[in-house]
């Protein structure tokens, strides 16, 4: 019974003279705009969008939206991503007119409460952290990591020194590298040990006077929190270094160990997956970084402050909020505006959901939910590294590849069948045939052990019936590597003429 | 607990298969005890729905919105109309829960989505090509410039001028600070033209960066500052505004190589700066360059049409260091709320909506004028936004003034100018010109009565100064 027009593409719905929006009459003269604007600046028509009516537009995407696997429908295990419940009372707060309809360039004088909330929010991220300085700019986490290493730039600038050089892990995520390199330093990498955490060897031997930051992700991308983490901090610190944590695997220490505590001197949240933001398709999240105080000066901006009213008279008037422009040492900005404020207000409901003692919970039960899983898994599965972990695990798929010719891949696949999303495969690089599983906390024991008993079956299933998986979606398999070599990037009409 | 799952007996029986006494055992065998934390974080306590909903509610209701205010603010994010079924569409949790379309197979309405935004994208601007969104129009600027850098080796020198977006200027100046590249901004001509900036191009210059319609609300010269960068070997970096283009001539048709904007103007909300939506389009020769995540149209094993994600040896997860950007999630999800814009809009409704900005834009200024105090800058026809400046000198006043009488009448462009506030450095300034002005926008929305309004406030207000 499905719709079966609705992959047609908007283009292909279109018929001239068809609309659905219309403004009107105008309630001011009108202009005649030929006059008024020279003939070089004016198109002669309007650009060729399509023409729907409404109803045309709103099945469209309906019927589109059905063929998207979402958290709301599906268990999505994916390793590294912590796709968590998303709380629908985070939609209909940040959608209140009051958040969702504020102008980035009103005076603060009509801000108060949202800049109360994002103040709190600040003071927030610092306790969690263990780190006091905060910017809430940052619109994703790897553009946290890029602004977070310009802030080591400006320090290192400003003492005089040389250092230009990153050192990332090999099972870091690709971001750390590019983020490195986009922020003008060059990168080195540390080898993993045979225990998937970082072989102190190797950092020692990379780690010299031209080394500005290590990039540590902990836990790692292996679900495994160093337990060397003491040595590391010496050593890099020792070295002169800075430590910066990819806080992208939060979600196992919240309440537990902090990274402050630990080490970092810089660190990015991901709201939109330790905070529960949705992840809407591949963004919006925002990245906002936590530092120490003595590199707070260099953070990019605005940040909120506030000042105490001596008289306040209500609650309501205790303290008045300022933005503070970047100024000075700052790096100055990393995007227009304040940052990604409806990420932001989303992650305070949840924190304020939660509270302290509940954070912990959150974090406790993530890891029980990956141990569970852990335990299970590797009764059919290769687990490389260990018997426990924390909030994730990698496990291999290798020994099947070379037994029954089923690889990482042909389990991701097959496993949609199930009506399961595909764990992350093929990261971290350090695993062959890598099958990354992350539960999260808002998973019930029932649904593990489906998902459980759908992975054993898959390995015991023939190969033929795996590779031609997944059977039971609209497509299957598609050709990626004639995407790639003959791109088709935008729709043409049946002419063959482009869209432009 | 709020969102968790488990019962008691869950926890023992799932503690009972790892083997583990307790959860405490499982942490504290790999965190190591002395970088534990050893208290409760220090956070306000758990609080319900219904309690936090009220809370929120009343937080939310001490903001100006403009809901609560009529909205003459611009400055790169606008007041724009978006139709009830955009916000339908984008709540639907098939959407705004998804992940990132690696899945092919369990994401085609994502990516379809893309494919079908990249293509209007790509409508709009008349170029060849458009990646499937950026964080927002600014960064996305500076990522236009890093990939004009990287296409220009042995040329470092990028060209603005002072009318570009400030803070899109801010960006690029904490950007480049550490990489081999030399920032020139040339000042404009006293109209708010960047014309003189032809006269900086040379053989060094890998890019030139503009604004059309600027900042200040001039048109600018795109052809002949694009002729003149190509006539150079370098590339033109255009910021549009994506309604102005229901008018105006497309960034492909001026000769531009990389078309980028703010896309909150498509169906986005203001939401106090973001999430926004980062457009951008180029040529198609510059493809492998372009940053971001792109979705391409193939066909799978039963040779049904289908998309995926494509030419990713230019990101991140592949290509680590050697990537084109570091950029990783987009913004998807505010790319589906401009497809389904655009849909609703078409031709003639983007047409439509361009027209009521320019005629309510026309009124706007006509008004203003009467009075004595204040006189519109810049010569020329204005899409929907210009600079007015108060001839009593008191700006800061004059909208604090209008605010109280419910009006959110201008942007005080006096803190942005050579040694404001807002001015962290020269190549982040406004001209001096604009102290004393603040700049207005007027969209589709304004009715003639809220224009009336906010011209009488204006005209009615105290003000420091004779005039």
């Amino acid at each position: 019974m499905r719709n079966q027009q609705s992959t047609q593409l908007l283009f292909e719905l279109s018929r001239a003279g068809r609309r659905a929006h219309r403004l009107g009459d105008l309630d001011v003269p009108s202009v005649n705009v030929d006059d008024l604007f020279t003939a070089e600046s004016l198109a002669e028509t309007p650009p060729p969008l399509p023409e729907l009516a409404e109803g045309d537009v709103v099945r469209h995407f309906v019927c589109l939206s059905t063929l998207n696997m979402s958290v709301d429908t599906h268990f999505y295990p994916l390793g590294s991503c912590t796709m968590k419940y998303n709380p629908k009372r985070n939609e209909r707060i940040a959608s209140l007119p009051g958040f969702l309809n504020v102008h980035p360039l009103q005076h603060e004088s009509g801000l108060q409460g949202l800049l109360e909330l994002l103040y709190e929010l600040q003071g927030m991220f610092a306790e969690i952290s263990g780190l006091p300085g905060v910017s809430m700019q940052p619109a994703a986490g790897a553009h946290g990591e890029l602004a977070a290493l310009l802030v080591a730039a400006a320090y290192f600038r400003e003492q005089g020194s040389d250092r230009s050089v990153v050192l990332t892990a090999d099972s870091a995520h690709g971001t750390n590298p590019a983020s490195a390199q986009m922020a003008g330093f060059k990168t080195k990498t540390v080898k993993s040990n045979a225990n998937g955490l970082v072989d102190l060897e190797d950092l020692k031997a990379k780690l010299d006077d031209k080394t500005a930051v290590f990039m540590l992700t902990n836990p790692n991308t292996l679900g495994l929190f160093d337990s060397q983490i003491e040595e590391i901090n010496q050593l890099v610190h020792d070295a002169g270094a800075l430590i910066y944590l990819d806080g992208a695997n939060m979600n196992a220490i919240l309440g537990i160990t902090r990274p402050g505590d630990f080490g970092a001197d810089l660190m990015h949240y991901n709201p939109h997956k330790t905070f529960s933001g949705p992840h809407g398709g591949g963004g919006p999240g925002a990245g906002p970084i936590c530092v120490r105080d003595f590199l707070a000066k260099y953070l990019p901006g605005p940040i909120v402050t506030r000042v105490e009213n001596e008289n306040a008279t209500s609650d309501d008037d205790r303290y008045t909020y300022h933005l503070t422009s970047p100024s000075g040492d700052s790096i100055g900005r990393v995007r227009s505006f304040f940052g990604n404020t409806g990420v932001l207000v989303r992650a305070y409901i949840y924190l304020r959901t939660y509270g302290g003692d509940g954070l912990r919970h959150v974090s406790e039960d993530a890891v029980l939910g990956a141990n569970y899983l852990l335990s299970k898994v590797k009764h059919f599965l290769d687990v490389p590294h260990g018997n426990r972990c924390m909030h994730e695990f990698v496990a291999s798929a290798s020994r099947l590849k070379k037994e029954k010719h089923l690889s990482a891949m042909d389990i991701a696949k097959r496993i949609l069948d199930y009506g399961f999303h595909a764990p992350t495969v093929y990261f971290p690089l350090v695993v062959d045939e890598a099958v990354m599983v992350e539960p999260t906390e808002t998973e019930s024991k029932q649904t593990l052990d489906a998902f459980v008993e759908a992975l054993f079956r898959i390995t015991e299933e023939g190969e033929e019936l795996i590779h031609d998986a997944p059977h039971s979606t609209r497509i299957s398999r598609p050709d990626d590597v004639t995407a790639a070599r003959r791109p088709v990037l935008k729709w043409t009409d049946a002419a063959g003429e482009s869209a432009t | 607990m709020s969102y968790l799952f488990h019962t008691d007996e869950d926890r023992r029986e799932m503690l009972k298969s790892i083997g583990a006494e307790s959860i405490d055992e499982i942490i504290n065998d790999q965190v190591p005890e002395a970088v534990r934390l050893k208290r409760p974080l220090n956070l306000p306590p758990a609080c319900n729905e219904l309690a936090l909903t009220a809370e929120m509610t009343r937080l939310a209701a001490r903001n100006a919105s403009a809901d609560s205010h009529v909205c003459f603010l611009g400055g790169g994010a606008y007041d724009h109309f978006i139709p009830a079924a955009v916000d339908e569409i984008a709540s639907r949790g098939e959407y705004y829960t998804s992940y990132t379309p690696y899945q092919a197979e369990v994401s085609q309405g994502n990516l379809q989505v893309m494919f079908e935004y990249e293509t209007l994208v790509t409508q709009l601007t008349g170029l060849g090509v458009s990646n499937a969104s950026l964080y927002d129009g600014g960064s996305a600027a500076t990522e236009a410039v890093l990939m004009a850098l990287s296409m220009q080796r042995g040329r470092n020198k990028v060209i603005t001028t002072d009318v570009v977006h400030p803070q899109y200027r801010d960006i690029l100046v904490a950007y480049l600070k550490n990489i081999d590249a030399e920032l020139v901004v040339v000042p404009s001509d006293e109209n708010g033209h960047s014309k003189p900036m032809i006269d900086a191009i040379d053989d060094k210059t890998a890019c030139v960066l503009i604004q059309h319609p600027n900042f200040v609300g001039q048109l600018e010269s795109v052809s002949e500052i694009a002729a003149a960068a190509k006539e150079a070997g370098a590339l033109t970096i255009q910021v549009f505004d994506p309604v102005s283009l229901g008018r105006l001539k497309r960034p492909g048709d001026m000769g531009v190589d990389i078309a980028i904007a703010e896309g909150q103007s498509l169906g986005n909300p203001l939401a106090y700066g973001g999430p926004y939506l980062g457009i951008m389009a180029c040529r198609d020769e510059l493809v492998r360059r372009l940053p971001g995540r792109i979705a391409g149209q193939t066909t799978d094993r039963r040779g049904k049409r289908c998309w995926v994600l494509t030419l990713q040896t230019r990101e991140q997860h592949i290509r680590r260091e050697k990537a084109t950007s570091n950029i990783c999630s987009n913004q998807t999800l505010l790319a589906l709320r401009a497809t389904v814009h655009l849909s609703l809009l078409g031709p003639e409704g983007l047409k439509e909506t361009a027209d009521h900005c320019i005629a309510k834009t026309a009124y706007a200024k006509e008004v203003i004028a009467k009075s004595e105090r204040f006189e519109v800058v810049g010569e020329g026809p204005s899409l929907k936004e210009f600079v007015v400046r108060d001839l009593g000198a008191d700006v800061a006043g004059l909208l604090a003034h209008a605010r109280e009488q419910g009006l959110l009448a201008g942007i005080d462009m006096t803190p942005m100018c050579v040694g404001g506030s807002e001015a962290s450095e020269p190549a982040v300034a406004l001209p001096s010109r604009y102290e004393q002005c603040f700049l207005v926008a007027v969209t589709e929305k304004r009715s003639r009565v809220e224009i009336d309004r906010w011209a009488n406030v204006l005209c009615e207000a105290p003000s420091m100064a004779t005039v």
